[in-house]
Parts: C-alpha cells; structure tokens; sequence
C-alpha cells in the first residue's frame, strides 16, 4: 500500500535530526578549530592545535583503554545474551513474560541503576557488609572504583540492547532448518554451532555495535563506578567541557571518536555484503 | 521383500486432547514406493514426524529393521526427510548443504566423502552448482537439493513431506515422473505425503488413506480407487456419483437416448450441461429423484443438449459398493 503522505510522515523527524544533530556537528567541527576561551567556551584565532595534541601517546592509550573496555564489555554481553536470547526462543508461552524482564530495568533511570550498584560495590556496602558478617573476609573486598566494576557496569547496563536483537535473528530461523540438521544427523550442539549461530550472524552483528558503540563513548559509568581513576574517552571528553574548560580539544576528541565508529560500522556493513549473511 | 518399517498402533495426542495419530499400524516394505494421502489434518504429516523423531509417540511404536526407535533423537534414526519448504540450510552452498550429514559421520574418510557427494550431485543432475547458495537456485533445483542432500546418507527410509507442493504446476508433472525413476535407481524406501491423490496414486506401489487420525485403508492404487472400502476413501480419490448406495465413477457412467443392454444398470435422467473438454465431454445430468451424476464420456459418441432425457447406465462390476 502506498500511502500519499509518505514523505511528510517523515518531516518531523528530518526536521530534528536536521537540526539537532547535523546543525550541532557543524557547530562542534567549528569549534574544533577555535582556540580555547579564557573561562571556557571558544575564541579566535582559528587553530588546528586541537588535533595536533591528539598524537600525545596520553590520549592514545586512552583511546586504546576506552577500546578495550567496550570490547570487554560487549564480548561478555555476547557470552551472557546468546544464550538468554536462544532460552527465551524456546520458553513457548512464557517468551513474553521474559522478554519483559530483559526490558523491565529500562523503567527506572539508568543514573539510579548505576548508584545502585554503588551500593551494592562500595566496602561498607551489601556484599562487603555480608562476606565480613559471615567472616569470609576480614577486610572489605576493593569491588569498587576499578575496571572490574566499570565493566560490570557497562554489562549491566548494555545487555539488553545485546539480547534483543539476537533473539529477533533467532526467531526468524525457519524451525524445520534445525529439524532437518538434527534429522541429518547433528547432535543439538552441532546443530547449535553449525546452524543457529550462523543464521543468527545477522543479530549478534546487530547487538554487538548496539553495545560496543555507547559502551565506547560511556561516561557516566566509569566515572560513577570507576571513581575517576578510569579515564575513558568519555570522561575525557567531559573533562574538556567542564573542569578543563578546553571546549575546542573536547570538540576535536569527540570528532575522533566518532570518525572511529564510523569506519568501524563501515568495515562490518561491508563484511555483511561480502556473504556472511 | 522385507518389512523396513513398522508402525505399530501409533498415537498421538496433545495436552488439549486433540489427538493427531490415532492407532495407525502400517508395515512397509524394503524398496517399496508407499504414499500417505488424506485431506489437510488428518494426521499424515504427524505420523512422518514420529517417525522422524521430532515428535514422540503418546502411545504406540516405529519400528525401523525391526528395531524399536522409541526414545531415540532423530539424529540417532536412519531415516530422512525432505521437507515440504526443503528447509536447505541458507548460509552453506549446495555442496556444504550435501556434506553436511556426512560431515557428521566422523568415521569417513574425506576421500568417500566426496565421491559421494560428488555421486549425489549427478545423480540429481546438480554437477557444477555445487557452490551455489539455496537463494541462487530455482525451486526445482532446491528440491534436488534436499533430495540429494538425504540420499547421500543411504538412509533405510526416505520420508518426504509434500515435496512437490511448493512447485509450480507445470514442473510438478516432471519432477514427479523423475522422483519415480530417482526411486527405482537408488532402490530406497519412499514414504511420501500428499494430498493429492493423482500424485499418489500415479507415484505409488501401495497407498495409504488417512482421515481424523486413521488410516481407512491401504493398498495398490488399483486397490484403493476401484475397491476402496470406505465412502471416505472413494470421495478423497475422486468424483463419485452415488446412486441408490452404489458409487460409480465418472469415467464409468456412460450416457445413451436408448436403453443399455440386458444386464446392464440404468436410471433416466436429464442433461443439464455439457463441457467439451478436448478429449472427452463433461457431462453433468439430474436423476428424477434430483440427485446429480457427472459422466466424463467420449466425445465420438455425439454431444448431448441441455433438458434432453437420457438414460445414464454403467457395468455392475464398475459399481462401488461400500459399507456406510
């Protein structure tokens, strides 16, 4: 059916992006290439200085720190959600109810999740009051303020983005395809291996750049959970934008960041048309 | 001739208490071409699926050489199946697709592997394909995929459900005759399910008539079109004209202005259309007691005009008599 007012359903949605995002680029390339203010904020003269001092091995390993955290993170969403999403494909009736949990943390503020956390991590919090209790330890484990919590925390957060997309791509796999695997003689792990991680190739691809991409950029959680002695990306970012006051480095470093998970989603969208699916 | 597989008062009933398969024994024979015919839902598809193995049995056995397959996954079964959608596997190429259960047999030497692959590419005339993807293939040739892609496993049963389904009409009629041949050569068990009759009863050895669950008889095609036991058997197999308790088919009905001969049965009636049909006329007639009776009768003998009366006859012995 086509409907004649099809372009101007998508007005509404063109005029925000247009101006939100693409008007704010701009205005983020611009400044760039300013130089810093004295009390934040961006003056003349026009300088590339911003992009120069990104060659300081400082913000490389920064960027590296920041790669591999959200590699960590997004490999252990894969490891937890692959089987949650094949679990939930053969709950029968029960698939609603549970794919209601996955979503159900989304109803509160992902602000309030994370200080929750806190309190679960920190020495004189749950765990650590309930391992001196039962005298497991004598001292408070240090669960707080490393790459372990942040970690932790990204997972948290990110798996359901991991999750759902994986259980879409698994409930679309024709189920007579895994019948006839098991029927030309695959054992069910075989059959998992050879058949429903393939077909679910589509999904995993998906969830992956749903968690890597916001786990790159995360700033609220390595700084909540990490206690700012994990500086990723993100805080560096921040940094620039509040206490630093060097709005034209943060401008240049947020542009690196994104020019990077762009050529990361070109290379996967390529290896897609290249026959994975 | 040796009984390959054996059914054994299979049932299957699910937690509504609908029941699907109901007591259907059945034994088929080592190289035999046997059909499951019967409207949609009477059970055929359920009772391969036992077999198969992706169903369990609520009561009742299958056996396979005289082996009980109770309890076993179908991977443990040597049957399989070609799937009415052919279920290939869409990420692999048709030689991956063909591998693939003899991949899993992890005592075969890679060198039997592919001469037997490669046998199987010929043998349904898929040489040179082999590294394409189900996508890239017609629906013919997917068909040929799937059939290879069991075949090369040598299973003692081949079960096929609905395989000619998904073809358009016109290759239907060829695949049939070449899944006929395919059959002869590789000398393999058939059970095949359909609904269409004219492809059981043109492909089979024997055939077997499902309704709601049972099978209501089995036998050679002769067996069940011209003798079958039950009214249901005889309608699902084609038109039948019943007349005062007795059926007769329409090729059997033959249409006269004059009385047939002695010995001979008869009842006036009168013509209500007449459609030529290139070989033979289509006649559709009213008895007096209103019933309708369709005659398919040559067209050498005249044609015949609508309100004559006439006198519709036919031979004893082509009369179905069937228990009600």
């Amino acid at each position: 059916m086509k409907l004649p007012a099809a372009r101007l359903c998508l007005l509404p949605a063109a005029v925000l992006i247009l101006l939100l995002f693409i008007a704010l680029l701009l205005i983020v390339c611009a400044y760039s290439l300013l130089s810093r203010g004295a009390y934040g904020g961006v003056g003349l003269p026009r300088s590339a200085e911003s992009y120069t001092r990104l060659f300081d091995p400082l913000y490389a390993s920064i960027f590296a720190r920041s790669f591999a955290v959200a590699a960590i993170s997004t490999a252990l969403c894969l490891l937890l959600g692959f089987p949650l999403a094949l679990f939930i494909s053969r709950s029968g009736r029960r698939k609603n109810l549970y794919l209601a949990l996955v979503i159900l943390p989304f109803w509160t503020s992902f602000l309030v999740r994370t200080y929750a956390w806190m309190f679960l991590l920190r020495d004189t919090g749950l765990l650590n009051t309930l391992l001196l209790s039962l005298g497991i330890i004598r001292e408070p484990l240090p669960l707080l303020y490393n790459y372990g919590a942040v970690i932790l925390g990204l997972v948290y957060g990110y798996l359901p983005f991991m999750v759902l997309p994986i259980y879409a791509t698994i409930e679309r796999i024709d189920r007579s395809v895994i019948e006839a695997a098991a029927d030309l003689g695959a054992k069910p792990w075989t059959t998992l291996t050879q058949i429903v991680v393939p077909l679910s190739a589509p999904g995993i691809a998906a969830g992956s750049v749903l968690v890597f991409i916001p786990c790159l950029g995360a700033y609220l959680t390595p700084d909540l959970l990490g206690g700012g002695k994990t500086i990723l990306v993100g805080n560096l970012i921040q940094n620039q934008f509040t206490t630093a006051r060097d709005w034209p480095f943060g401008s240049a470093v947020s542009l690196l960041l994104m020019a990077l998970v762009m050529v990361l989603l070109l290379l996967i969208a390529r290896r897609n048309q290249e026959g994975l699916l | 001739m040796d009984a390959v597989l054996e059914l054994r008062k299979l049932s299957k009933s699910y937690a509504n208490h609908q029941v699907a398969v109901s007591g259907v024994s059945l034994t088929i024979q080592q190289g035999e071409f046997f059909s499951l015919v019967g409207p949609s839902g009477c059970g055929k598809t359920t009772t391969l699926r036992l077999i198969a193995g992706f169903e369990e049995p609520t009561d009742g056995d299958v056996l396979l050489k005289g082996v009980s397959l109770r309890g076993l996954p179908p991977y443990a079964r040597n049957v399989s199946t070609v799937f009415q959608n052919y279920a290939l596997f869409p990420h692999m190429t048709v030689r991956e697709n063909i591998e693939f259960g003899l991949r899993r047999k992890t005592q075969m030497r890679a060198a039997e592997r592919q001469k037997r692959v490669a046998d199987a590419l010929e043998m349904v005339q898929l040489t040179g394909k082999e590294s394409r993807r189900p996508a890239q293939l017609s629906g013919g040739e997917r068909q040929r995929v799937a059939l290879a892609r069991s075949l090369v496993l040598e299973p003692d049963v081949l079960l096929l459900d609905e395989p000619l389904s998904a073809l358009d009409p016109n290759l239907r009629k060829q695949v049939r005759s070449e899944l006929k041949s395919l059959q002869r050569r590789v000398g393999i068990t058939f059970l095949f399910i359909t609904h269409d009759q004219e492809e059981a009863l043109s492909l089979s050895d024997r055939i077997g008539v499902m309704n709601q669950g049972r099978l209501e008889q089995v036998g050679t095609p002769q067996d069940v079109y011209l003798r079958p036991r039950t009214r249901f058997v005889a309608d699902f197999l084609g038109t039948v004209n019943w007349i005062n308790g007795v059926g007769v088919r329409p090729e059997a009905t033959r249409i006269s202005y004059h009385p047939p001969g002695e010995g001979e049965r008869a009842v006036p009636a009168v013509i209500e259309s007449s459609l030529f049909l290139g070989n033979c006329l289509h006649v559709k007639t009213r008895l007096i007691t209103g019933e309708p009776v369709v005659a398919q009768v040559s067209r050498l003998n005249g044609s015949y005009g609508c309100g004559e009366t006439v006198h519709v006859w036919w031979h004893p012995q082509d009369e179905i008599i069937c228990p009600q």
